[in-house]
């Protein structure tokens, strides 16, 4: 199986109802077998070009199509089979129950013969280092399993062109390398062509060819080896967004810490259990147990570690969302502000000046018709009137750069703004506390300096941040402390709980002895 | 163990086709609903009761699937002795309530009927994989496979909808809309959030058929099926003893003088 050849002349989308074009007046010259990476700042139409090489980007009705765009010389949608496709999120990829099965659709569509796929689903699996029985059900995936996965059945179609849409944009860093790997492998082995869209440029930089530069304004505008694009055209693709390794954003400037004023506690956490009751369960299964941490007013810590261990159910214990499995967590009068000291008590508005949370999927916490509304929500719960409302939400809307963005529908935003929207309508209500559950996933490095930036301003005016993340240079540039979670032994009774490591003093050293 | 990967015990009754299964479960109801009488529902029942041997189901599980119709039959019973239409020499009066022969034995037929339907259907389906089902409709009974794996492929979807409504509820009470306002707010909240999930089960469903379309579904080639579903001797054999079940049930009934047609 040889490589497909990708041309494009003149090549653009616009979709129906859209005023703009996504992508307009691309040439492009793909030879069989090259290892390519797409670049270009967020709106350049990288996804739409991904989508039409699939040719799942749809017909007439969908939007209107210039030019022309060949894979060996055919229309995308009439070389089915010749292309596959892998996308960023991990759950919306999953098609059947089983492993085996899942692998197998592809082939199935195909009109493979079944003699014939169950050696090619084999073979995927193994390419994709999957080693599970093809009756495990594909529900107990991990994102990481879930992305090789994904992969693996796009390879048993044995695809002369593989496109990849940000696949490992919502995984841990481990979960990145093992599906880099396995890309790697499987192209190898294959003869593929190669084209990966990803923001992070360090994951791929070693291993393509060659990077093509998307211009949002329409054309190409970089596109040659990857060191001579990167040289040349790096500190302005970093200015764009892009993350290249050599030009990283700025950390944020942080206030001198010994000028700010004394640090107060607002929650303290000691042999904290966190868990979640299952569905028609009485009890909450404990992910992670045995938890020491106090987070003080003014400072930021992170909670790190694999996919699993249960940081996102912390975030949400810590935040007053969930009750805790086990242990105590008790929130400072300085938190609770006249009310009991279990944040899970609290009515709902109470948290609003208390706690403010920040969603992993920011869509989860959209409530409104516009951006507006959307930020005028909490203020309302507050019992704000009319004038101090509008201030704050125009304010918010500035600083947060969505002033153009006032009238559209949350829904419709791209990804970095849904994800300033989210924290802006937790902002609205001026919370002491900011519980943040992955806020860096999938932005660029410049929403990612904007949203840093802004986290650097909030704990200098004193207000406490968690952030769960994967993410070290956030990490780097804004933690004061480090929670690491780490798979295993966790708490009697409770064989996959994780526990918690508290790395003190990434700059000084917060409440409690590490475990 | 989840809705989509049920964990199924190896017995002589989960090896058959699905289809087939399905087959023996629509005969015995469609033959029960053609009478109201208790003969009829207490052979059907007796006959299933054997057959039960077979289906490998351990004694909690098989209480366990069939609790609602083990509910649900004594209620009707309950209901149809006071309320149901009367007949024959009464036995009890008070008000609105009278039991009569007549109502007795309506509601026996009525309980038994629920039992002889609804066990059979419960522990068919506990036994059968949604995929092998889903084989067995495209291959067998030639269902258009669009329809089948869209069904399939969305009804995983469905396990998805439990931590959804979670994150969902959590998400308004991190915005300050999560309680108060009594019953009508309570009512309200339940309404903005069913409303929020379809609004994310839509926008999940379409990245699934996406996903789906780049993976060559939805061609007009016609696809393969890496499972083949077989309809052997054994399956028919099956849908026999299921037809038999049936024909006994009535012949039984009409017998004994209680066969009363619903449609005459």
């Amino acid at each position: 199986m040889t490589g497909a050849r990708v041309t494009a002349s003149g090549w653009g989308w616009r979709h129906a109802g859209r005023a703009r074009a996504a992508v307009s007046g691309l040439d492009l010259d793909i030879r069989p077998g090259e290892r390519v990476l797409v670049l270009g700042p967020s709106g350049a139409g990288k996804s739409t070009l991904m989508h039409a090489l699939a040719g799942v980007l749809g017909d007439d009705e969908d939007g209107d199509e210039t030019g022309e765009l060949l894979v060996d010389g055919r229309r995308p949608s009439a070389s089915r089979g010749r292309v596959g496709l892998v996308l960023q999120d991990p759950d919306s990829q999953v098609v059947l129950a089983r492993v085996g099965d899942d692998v197998a659709f592809g082939c199935e569509n195909l009109a493979v013969p079944r003699a014939e796929i169950w050696p090619r689903v084999g073979q995927a699996l193994a390419d994709v280092g999957l080693d599970l029985p093809l009756r495990h059900p594909t529900s107990a995936l991990s994102g990481g399993q879930k992305q090789r996965l994904a992969l693996a059945g796009v390879l048993a179609m044995r695809p002369g062109l593989v496109l990849l849409d940000e696949p490992t944009a919502n995984l841990d860093p481990e979960g990145v390398v093992e599906v880099r790997d396995a890309v790697l492998r499987s192209v190898e082995a294959s003869g593929a062509t190669l084209i990966v869209i990803e923001h992070r440029v360090a994951v791929w930089q070693q291993v393509v060819d060659r990077i093509i530069v998307l211009d949002p304004a329409g054309g190409i505008l970089a596109d040659g080896p990857t060191d001579r694009v990167l040289s040349a055209e790096g500190e302005r693709l970093a200015a764009a967004g892009v993350w290249i390794p050599r030009f990283p954003p700025a950390p944020p400037e942080r206030r001198n810490r010994s000028e700010a004023s004394e640090a107060e506690v607002l929650l303290h956490a000691e042999g904290l259990c966190v868990g979640r009751v299952p569905f028609a369960r009485k009890r909450a299964v404990v992910v992670a147990g045995e938890l020491n941490l106090t987070l003080e007013s003014g400072t930021a810590t992170a909670v790190t570690g694999p996919n699993g261990t249960g940081k996102s159910t912390l975030a949400l214990t810590l935040a007053g969302l969930l009750a805790p499995a086990g242990g105590h967590l008790t929130a400072a009068d300085a938190l609770a502000a006249g009310l009991g000291p279990a944040p899970h008590r609290w009515r709902s508005r109470d948290l609003l000046e208390r706690i403010g949370t920040v969603f992993q999927d920011p869509e989860h916490q959209f409530l409104a018709g516009t951006v507006r509304g959307e930020l005028a929500i909490g203020p309302r719960a507050l019992g704000l009137g009319g004038a101090a409302q509008t201030e704050r939400v125009d304010a918010l809307l500035h600083r947060l750069r969505l002033d153009h963005l006032a009238d559209a529908n949350p829904f419709t935003l791209s990804g970095g703004e849904k994800r300033r929207l989210s924290v802006a309508t937790v902002l609205a209500t001026r919370p002491r506390l900011l519980v943040l559950d992955e806020p860096t996933f999938g932005q660029d490095s410049r929403t990612w300096a904007e949203l840093v930036r802004l986290l650097a301003e909030l704990l200098d005016e004193g207000t406490a941040v968690l952030a769960v993340t994967h993410d070290e240079q956030f990490v780097s540039a804004l933690a004061d402390a480090r929670l690491t979670l780490v798979p295993g032994a966790g708490p009697a009774g409770s064989p996959g709980g994780a526990t918690g490591r508290l790395s003190s003093g990434l700059r000084r050293r917060i409440g409690t002895e590490p475990l | 163990m989840s809705l989509m990967t049920p964990e199924i015990r190896p017995s002589a009754i989960a090896r058959v086709n699905p289809v087939a299964k399905l087959a023996v479960a629509l005969l015995i109801s469609c033959a029960l609903m053609l009478s109201i009488d208790w003969v009829s529902a207490a052979v059907a029942l007796a006959l299933e009761a054997v057959l039960l041997a077979w289906c490998g189901l351990s004694a909690r599980q098989f209480w366990l699937r069939t609790a609602p119709v083990w509910i649900a039959a004594p209620f009707a019973v309950l209901t149809t002795v006071l309320y149901g239409q009367d007949s024959g020499a009464v036995l009890l009066s008070a008000g609105f309530v009278s039991v009569t022969e007549g109502s007795v034995a309506l509601a026996l037929a009525i309980g038994l009927r629920i039992l002889a339907i609804g066990i059979p259907g419960i522990v068919l389906l506990a036994t059968t994989d949604p995929t092998d089902l889903g084989d067995g409709l495209a291959q067998v009974l030639r269902l258009p496979a669009r329809f089948v794996l869209g069904a399939l492929a969305g009804l995983r979807l469905v396990g998805m909808f439990i931590d959804d409504w979670h994150s969902l509820a959590l998400a308004r009470r991190a915005r300050g809309v999560g309680d108060g306002g009594g019953l009508r707010g309570r009512g309200r909240r339940f309404g903005g959030l069913a409303f929020a999930l379809l609004v994310l089960s839509v926008r999940r469903g379409s990245k699934l058929a996406t996903a789906m379309e780049a993976r060559g579904f939805g061609s007009d080639i016609p696809r393969t099926w890496a499972r083949e579903s077989v309809f052997g001797l054994r399956d028919s054999l099956v849908v026999v003893i299921g037809a038999v079940i049936a024909a006994t049930a009535i012949t039984a009934a009409v017998l004994a003088g209680t066969w009363h047609f619903v449609l005459a």
